[in-house]
């Protein structure tokens, strides 16, 4: 594999001896796009610090874009965009005025900063309100705005560090459209973390899944949800419908699982939903709703920490996050 | 990119947010001069105490609204860097290839553009309303060169401020604490005549005290070689120290490898 980036024991410890990071290994192929699963304070945008060169890790080592982050600081920032959690920007500069800074800090000459500028602001659907002060923008402006600031210079490697947390659908549909096409079109490598369990679904080739500072899982979001197991079916008898008949018929699928809205099973593998159907009926079982809940990323953190990331929330990332 | 060119962009984004926040250039504009007014009418009568080197009071405080300008002009500055703490913006600046020493430069070249302005209102008030400069054109040149130069001094404490605590509340309240320097000074009087003794050995410790009476000297003596040697002495050592205590926070701060 051809790794843009290469991460070996890294680990960050804060004053006090918290460990936000505790040894983490992972590689990311070049034009992949990586998300970094967990909850808040599990330790990502630590590890996005590192591996950004904001941050000196305490322990280990790592490659971006095959530079050492601690030895080569200078050649990885060349190499990188970032976009932080927060979209760092300044109310009172325009834009505009942003995109011709982060230009001509990069060392972007003057004769390309006016047409890269007006380029990239049209790439981010920006251009009508270039000249206005950030201050006025929303949201979703300041995170476009904060994205083609990440990609001024045409970086090899991109990290974004939760970029659509508080963005409107809209917004965050349109964030997505813009990865995935710096991925296709120009080869982008991403290491994208996020708390979303669809983001990461949705745009990433592979996933790591990161808890207390530790990776607890990692692969194609397909092959975490394969590994953990089987879809789940859950039946909601009707009134006249004793739930001990559902129960009974399901218990011949797999093994009956806890359910607050009425029966449930994961599937053994003896039968699939339309089974289920035939031998509800043939039994006279009548129920209300039937539901066919395939794995997720959530059961997948489930299984692997003994929590749900959903609503989960580490208080000991007492560094960046 | 040079470090220049580095310096010359950042300096040119404090001057923007410096321009678009009226209350930074209106009030050191305004505030100091207002208080220069009302002093001069409260305390007119000092000029009449055997000894006191001028019969101007107005001439004799002139030097204030540089000193209290040059505070003004500090905090605000150290307030945006806070903010650019706050923010994150100096991770996004950490993120290009600029060079540490850029951002302090650059920051602080805001905080000179902004003494620029202010030394050369406070002069034009002053010979508009009478003062006269008894060290001449020349006279008013070394005034306008050492205003300049006490922002600069000034500046690299509001900066370290803002370095080390990387908050804006807390460079707020330094505020009242440069005060308290302007006010145990010789602002009002000149220390040998000030007979309270605690006051006039705190002012004589006072390293804004030497400030004052260096620019006061080229207005209401000529030249005084003594005067100046200490304000120009007591000015480039605070730089000194303002800006070594400055650069070692901010490599604490930028901790990029």
């Amino acid at each position: 594999m051809d790794r843009a980036i290469e991460v070996r024991g890294l680990v960050r410890e804060f004053k006090g001896g918290i460990r936000a990071v505790a040894g983490i290994d992972l590689d990311v192929a070049t034009g992949e796009i990586y998300g970094f699963l967990g909850p808040n304070g599990a330790g990502k945008s630590t590890t996005v610090h590192m591996l950004t060169t904001l941050l000196p890790p305490t322990a280990g080592r790592a490659r971006v874009g095959g530079h050492d982050i601690v030895k080569e600081g200078a050649a990885v920032r060349r190499t990188i965009g970032a976009a932080l959690q927060e979209a760092a920007l300044d109310p009172l500069l325009t834009g505009r005025e942003h995109l011709k800074l982060q230009l001509a800090l990069h060392g972007i000459p003057r004769s390309e900063r006016d047409g890269r500028t007006d380029a990239l602001l049209e790439r981010v659907g920006l251009r009508l309100a270039a000249d206005r002060k950030i201050g006025g923008y929303s949201g979703g402006m300041k995170r476009r705005l904060d994205l083609a600031l990440a990609l001024a210079h045409r970086p090899r490697i991109l990290f974004l560090d939760e970029p659509t947390t508080g963005l409107d659908p809209q917004s965050r549909s349109a964030l997505w459209d813009e990865v995935v096409r710096l991925k296709r079109d120009e080869g982008v490598t991403v290491f994208l973390t996020t708390q979303y369990l669809e983001e990461a679904d949705v745009l990433a080739d592979r996933v790591g899944i990161i808890d207390h500072g530790r990776l607890v899982a990692e692969g194609t979001p397909a092959a975490l949800k394969a590994e953990i197991g089987r879809p789940t079916v859950e039946a909601v008898p009707t009134e006249d419908t004793e739930p001990g008949r559902v129960e009974e018929v399901f218990g011949r699928f797999g093994e009956l699982q806890p359910s607050t809205a009425g029966v449930a099973v994961r599937l053994d593998g003896k039968g699939d939903l339309a089974d289920i159907v035939r031998a509800l009926d043939s039994a006279s079982v009548r129920v209300e709703a039937l539901h066919l809940h395939a794995p997720t990323l959530d059961d997948v953190f489930l299984a692997k920490t003994g929590r749900s990331l959903e609503g989960s929330e580490e208080p000991s990332e007492p560094g960046p996050e | 990119m040079t470090l220049t060119s580095q310096v010359l962009h950042l300096a040119r984004r404090s001057v923007l947010r410096t321009l678009r926040q009226p209350a930074n250039w209106i009030t050191p504009l305004i505030f100091p001069l207002a208080l220069m007014a009302v002093n001069s009418g409260g305390l007119d009568a000092a000029t009449s105490l055997p000894g006191f080197p001028t019969d101007s009071f107005i001439s004799f405080f002139l030097a204030f609204p540089f000193i209290q300008g040059a505070l003004f002009a500090t905090v605000n500055a150290g307030v945006d860097l806070a903010r650019d703490i706050q923010t994150g913006f100096l991770n996004r600046l950490a993120l290009t290839p600029m060079q540490s020493a850029a951002l302090l430069v650059g920051h602080l070249g805001g905080v000179i553009a902004m003494g620029f302005l202010q030394a050369l209102w406070y002069l034009t008030v002053g010979l508009a309303i009478g003062v006269r400069i008894e060290a001449g054109v020349l006279g008013a040149v070394v005034i306008f060169v050492l205003a300049v130069m006490i922002v600069l001094a000034f500046g690299s404490f509001g900066a370290l401020a803002a370095l080390r605590t990387g908050s804006t509340e807390a460079v707020h309240s330094l505020f009242p604490v440069f005060f308290v320097f302007l006010f145990i000074s010789s602002m009002n009087l000149p220390r040998n005549l000030i007979e309270t003794e605690w006051f006039q050995i705190a002012a004589s410790l006072n390293p804004v005290s030497y400030l004052i009476e260096a620019i006061r000297s080229l207005v209401i003596e000529g030249w005084n070689g003594e005067a100046l040697a200490l304000g120009f002495g007591v000015c480039i050592g605070l730089t000194i120290v303002g800006l070594t205590l400055s650069s070692l926070s901010l490599r604490g701060r930028l901790a990029r490898t």
